[in-house]
């Protein structure tokens, strides 16, 4: 039985965040809809999520400002009870070839796309250890356990967020709290809209990138009842590609 | 609303919260060590999320490190407190 709760979703106002908060709020979740700039965007996924007959709560943020924990979590408690579900994706790049790759290009990328995950998520454990429920799913990369040239802090980031995933998960596997990956590839978003192209698709087994709802499926596979054995672990999402 | 916090009331939701995370009911004391509870620092994060929830105190991981007893969390909260 799934305790009265709700779901946050970091950067969901496109892409594949807005996939998972769409999803999240179609199997009954609640789901704050996290934005930094695109209020459009989140404004659009919220009347998506309404209209189809769920809940969505706008919290804006920029998660690497301080106490950006605190005003997300704060409202989405009040109005809804605990976030016993949270997707840590956002995540931005900035890519050069790590000798030209300026100080600040690291930091924003490792700020957000790490420790943003890290102070959401510590937020967030207390009360899912309380309520003996919680899922948290970090949305990596392949790159990261992969190598890819001119995203050296990227893949920095999105590595150091598998390895956050597994360390967590194992602290509090015992209150029934899973920490989870997953790891897409090539999928079709702003993000990845200039590196899509270019004969990649023809190094994807499955000859074509992924879209939104299929990584947003597999998430959504995570966090159910059902994914309660599974923890600490990353989940690829890829067509094939580094199989 | 944090509930008021007197030292009686702290005492009692500290020792439900450990009953909670499995402490024995009979064992708790002020005096008690958090070892021979079988008390373990996940527990103890609990503890802190039950304290910061009924008295609005956090208790972060370098407050409470050090702490072996019931009674130094017990005298810890009502000093954060007060």
């Amino acid at each position: 039985m799934v305790p009265e709760g709700c779901a946050l979703v970091t950067g969901a106002a496109g892409g594949i965040g807005a996939a998972i908060a769409r999803g999240l709020a179609a199997d009954g979740w609640p789901v704050g809809v996290n934005y930094r700039s695109d209020a459009e965007g989140a404004e659009r996924v919220a009347g998506e999520i309404e209209r189809d007959g769920g809940h969505a709560h706008l919290v804006a943020g920029d998660l690497r400002a301080e106490g950006a924990a605190e005003a997300l979590f704060d409202p989405l408690e009040e109005g809804f009870g605990p976030v016993l579900v949270l997707i840590n994706n956002a995540g931005v790049r900035a890519d050069g070839l790590s000798p030209q790759l300026g100080d600040e290009q690291w930091a924003q990328v490792i700020d957000t796309n790490l420790s943003a995950a890290f102070r959401t998520t510590r937020r967030a454990l207390g009360p899912m250890l309380r309520a003996r429920f919680g899922r948290v799913v970090n949305v990596a990369s392949i790159v990261g356990p992969r190598a890819n040239a001119g995203q050296s802090n990227y893949a920095a980031s999105k590595a150091g967020l598998i390895g956050f995933t597994r360390t967590v998960a194992v602290e509090v596997a015992r209150r029934g709290v899973t920490v989870n990956a997953v790891a897409p590839g090539f999928v079709e978003t702003r993000l990845t809209e200039d590196v899509v192209g270019n004969g990649i698709v023809d190094a994807i087994p499955a000859r074509r990138v992924g879209t939104p709802e299929e990584v947003a499926a597999c998430v959504r596979f995570l966090c159910s009842e059902g994914a309660a054995y599974v923890t600490g672990t990353t989940l690829t999402v890829d067509g094939g590609l580094s199989a | 609303m944090p509930t008021q916090v007197t030292t009686n009331r702290v005492e009692q939701t500290i020792f439900d919260g450990l009953a909670e995370v499995g402490a024995e009911r009979e064992q708790l004391s002020r005096e008690a060590t958090f070892e021979a509870l079988d008390v373990d620092s996940l527990d103890l994060v609990e503890i802190a999320q039950i304290v910061e929830d009924e008295f609005g105190v956090e208790l972060e991981g370098d407050d409470v490190k050090d702490l072996k007893t019931v009674g130094e969390v017990i005298d810890l909260v009502v000093a954060r407190s007060s």
